[in-house]
């Protein structure tokens, strides 16, 4: 039997009041892909961080064929074989391919000039193994997020790589950019290469790995073989309970129309969207990234101008000009990217809570901080939100219940329409499951809900009915009798029912 | 104590941990060094330095608004120039002559309301244009010292009304006139930030732009909002300051905007935007203040002080860095 490229033995990393890792052991084999899989906070990104070497383990070791290792930092790491595929791309936009893949090892002639012709031509050789349609000379700025992962693939394809660690790397792909990562993946197993792969879609990990390893609360849970496993039995192992995704019947009677959106364009973003919100009802837009779904959802709420259409609330026409006017109007969002868009990070709980209506909290000049605090301490009671006090930061609260805040800040406002970008993106698996519930109870007390997702069992699981959106146009509206995951998936691919018939 | 809290301490109190470091160092040094038999604790001594801070100090409030909201005004210096003329010379404009002392508020008034405009055009440009703040007060800073010096050419402007150098002179509770405005304005704009809607609203756009626009927030009053309250104090300043002096020079307040920034990166505030207050700008005004008479008490060179508050500063920089850097380091588990 070939020994593992990397084995873990009992990694043990604590940080004052936090066992962040306690016991950590698997191996990843030569031409394996292993994933590693475990809620937000279970230990994973302190796990990575002890193998580049950014952080020391308390106890435990690593090794690599039959010997202990220690990486004393990312340089030595690297230097070792070991290479990371970060979530969030580090790349220098202004320069070209070639000199963010040798960024810091650029080849150079006499008096420290920059060999331009080697630089290119060891580019090239890279790029072309990965079977990319852009060359050493292109500006990285000018790619699209898939080929600056690319990029960061090809930087770490330089070394002599036995590992490659991919930390959750699709986040940002379409399809078919998936699937040439995915090809990548195959060519570096064939090589031998170890790979490390990190996610949350287990619909990927049942598709490209060999083995998967859970981690839960820094505790190793164990390692399966995926062909021998299925999501439920993991998901059991991640969250140590069951995640329920079945489909949703609303028992309830829908009200009157809220929203309506009538022949809707904004330039090339999206065109002749038309549709309706009933109160008591949950939409679900789906459709794969750049689909146009964000962009309508902006226009909405008075962050894009649409360029032709109508919008009704209350079947009164109304032009929204800014999120203030949409707010005034009684139409929320919680947008896509929670920290950079929802939060002010810095700022306690309740102050986030109430932000958009302290406008209507004075007593006197001065802010009433008392009601602010009773309409904290409800909506904390009635979303379930777990944090010691309002005067925590919200930063330092984990993702589910900083997307709670942000949901309670609207929801406190008593909105027409909830508008809910992407509502679990970045949530551990038990979270996501109270924010389905939440999201159904709100539409049984008479809400009139908007839901974009990329997630198609999400969407499955919460929508009354489903709006499918492929490159800014909507293709076709199902009910949730009509669809399934087959006929959505053909609507968001641009396949219209008579040509898929 | 849980995690972070050491180092949250040790953050909001460093100020003054600081200042009790100065006054220590200072009297033990003065015993060896100083050339006077004075103690440096003296407290006829405390209460001058008090009334020395406030020209820096009042400017200093303001700037911990708008360096809280996510900008910078380098133009105060300029702009507390051109209040100190026009308060001057205003009081000798023929129109007014027959007002008497009544002259005295009308030129105060006058003063506080170019302070407010100058500001106000300020924060204008930066609400209107999305110019960075930096680059459009560095053009007024340039532009209102122009100004300073095509109403004043290169002479001083005087005028001594000594029914103004004596209230400016008067002390009430021990306090001269200069210190009261100064602990009014840091109690008014401590009030501002932390109380009422307008300063909520200035931490949350300065912490997060983005989410504060989704958030319903009209972020260009609240800018422009900012600029017109610290051309206000600018102006304060100057009126506090040259109703006693009674001349100034077209170079008055250079450098002004950056003793000020440092008092109030000092006193805590972030260069960033998000965080800061009025009492710890106050504890930074404070140390530099001492740090300047200190310095001159055990007998060092003027142009030293200079040097050992740059240094103090990108100290206690670094110092923050490290502090915050552990700090995250903890919260990433």
């Amino acid at each position: 039997m070939t020994d593992p490229v990397l084995r873990l033995e009992g990694i043990v990393k604590t940080f004052p009041g936090v066992r962040a890792l306690d016991g950590v052991s698997f191996s990843v084999m030569p031409g394996e892909v292993h994933a590693l899989m475990g809620e937000n906070g279970a230990g994973k990104s302190t796990l990575m961080k002890v193998l580049g070497g950014i952080h020391q383990p308390d106890g435990g070791a690593i090794y690599m064929g039959n010997d202990v290792v220690v990486m004393a930092g990312p340089l030595e790491a690297k230097a070792k074989g070991i290479v990371f595929i970060h979530q969030e791309l580090s790349l220098a936009e202004e320069l070209s391919v070639a000199e963010n893949i040798y960024l810091g090892e650029l080849p150079r002639k006499s008096f420290g000039r920059v060999d331009w012709s080697t630089l290119a031509e060891k580019t090239n050789t890279i790029l072309k193994k990965l079977n990319v349609g852009f060359d050493a000379t292109t500006l990285v700025g000018d790619l699209s997020i898939a080929n600056q992962q690319m990029v960061e693939i090809a930087r770490a394809l330089t070394v002599d790589a036995r590992a490659v660690i991919f930390d959750e790397p699709t986040a940002s792909l379409t399809d078919a950019e998936k699937s040439v990562l995915f090809d990548v993946i195959a060519d570096l197993k064939a090589d031998g290469v170890g790979i490390i792969y990190i996610s949350h879609r287990m619909e990927e990990i049942f598709k490209i790995t060999d083995r998967i390893s859970v981690l839960r609360d820094g505790q190793y849970q164990g390692t399966v073989d995926t062909a021998a496993s299925n999501e439920e039995s993991v998901t059991q192992m991640m969250i140590g309970r069951k995640l329920d995704l079945s489909r949703t019947v609303s028992d309830h009677e829908l009200g009157e129309v809220a929203l309506e959106v009538r022949g809707l364009s904004c330039g090339d973003l999206y065109t002749d969207i038309s549709f309706e919100v009933r109160r008591g009802e949950v939409v679900g837009f789906y459709g794969l990234v750049g689909a146009g779904r964000t962009e309508i959802a902006e226009t909405l709420f008075g962050l894009r101008d649409p360029s032709a259409g109508k919008i009704l609330l209350n079947g009164e026409e109304v032009r929204i000009s800014s999120p203030a006017d949409a707010i005034a109007r009684g139409i929320s969002l919680v947008p896509e990217d929670r920290k950079g868009q929802g939060l002010v990070l810095g700022m306690n709980c309740r102050d986030n809570m109430t932000l958009p209506q302290i406008d209507d909290l004075k007593a006197g000049p001065f802010v009433a901080e008392g009601a602010e605090i009773a309409i904290f301490d409800q909506y904390r009671d009635r979303l379930d939100i777990r944090t010691p006090s309002w005067k925590q930061q919200v930063g330092n609260l984990s993702g589910g219940n900083q997307q709670k805040i942000v949901i309670g800040k609207w929801l406190s406002m008593h909105p027409n329409v909830l508008i809910v970008d992407e509502p679990t993106r970045g949530i551990d698996v038990g979270s996501k499951s109270e924010i389905h519930k939440l999201l159904r109870e709100l539409a049984a007390q008479g809400y009139a809900v908007m839901v974009i997702s990329s997630e198609m069992p999400e969407v499955l699981h919460v929508s009354d009915r489903i709006v499918a959106m492929y490159s800014g146009q909507i293709m076709r509206t199902f009910t949730s009798d009509e669809v399934t995951e087959e006929n959505l998936i053909q609507a968001i691919s641009g396949i219209t029912p008579g040509q898929a018939a | 104590m849980k995690p972070g809290k050491m180092s949250k301490m040790l953050k909001s109190g460093a100020i003054w941990g600081f200042i009790v470091l100065e006054l220590v160092f200072f009297s033990v040094a003065g015993e060896f060094l100083s050339l006077s038999d004075k103690a440096f604790m003296d407290w006829e001594n405390m209460l001058l330095l008090l009334k020395q801070s406030a020209p820096i100090g009042i400017i200093a409030m303001g700037m911990t608004i708008v360096m809280v909201n996510g900008n910078i005004d380098l133009s105060v210096g300029a702009t507390f120039a051109i209040a100190a003329i026009v308060l001057l010379d205003s009081m000798t404009w023929p129109i007014f002559a027959g007002l008497g002392d009544w002259v005295i508020p009308v030129a105060w008034l006058l003063a506080l309301t170019v302070g407010t405009v100058l500001g106000a055009i300020n924060g204008f440009i930066v609400w209107k244009t999305g110019v960075d703040a930096f680059i459009v007060t560095l053009g007024s800073m340039l532009g209102y010292r122009g100004i300073v010096f095509m109403l004043n050419g290169e002479q001083p402007t005087s005028h001594l009304n000594w029914t103004l150098v004596d209230f400016a002179e008067a002390e009430f509770l021990g306090l001269a006139t200069a210190s009261w405005f100064l602990l009014a304005v840091t109690i008014v704009i401590w009030f501002l930030m932390a109380k009422t809607v307008h300063g909520r609203n200035v931490y949350a756009i300065g912490d997060n732009r983005e989410a504060a626009v989704n958030a319903g927030i009209r972020v260009g009053p609240h800018i422009m909002i900012n600029f017109a309250i610290i051309g206000f104090l600018a102006a304060l300043s100057a009126v506090v300051f040259y109703s006693e002096s009674g001349s100034v020079n077209p170079n008055d307040g250079q450098l002004y905007e950056l003793w000020v920034i440092t008092a109030v990166v000092l006193g805590g505030t972030k260069i960033t935007g998000g965080a800061g207050n009025a009492i710890g700008t106050f504890g930074g005004v404070l140390a530099i203040q001492l740090l300047r008479k200190g310095l001159g008490h055990i007998g060092a060179d003027t142009s030293t002080v200079n040097l050992v508050i740059g240094l103090i500063l990108i100290a206690v920089l670094i110092l923050d860095r490290q502090l915050n850097v552990k700090g995250k380091e903890e919260l990433k588990v």
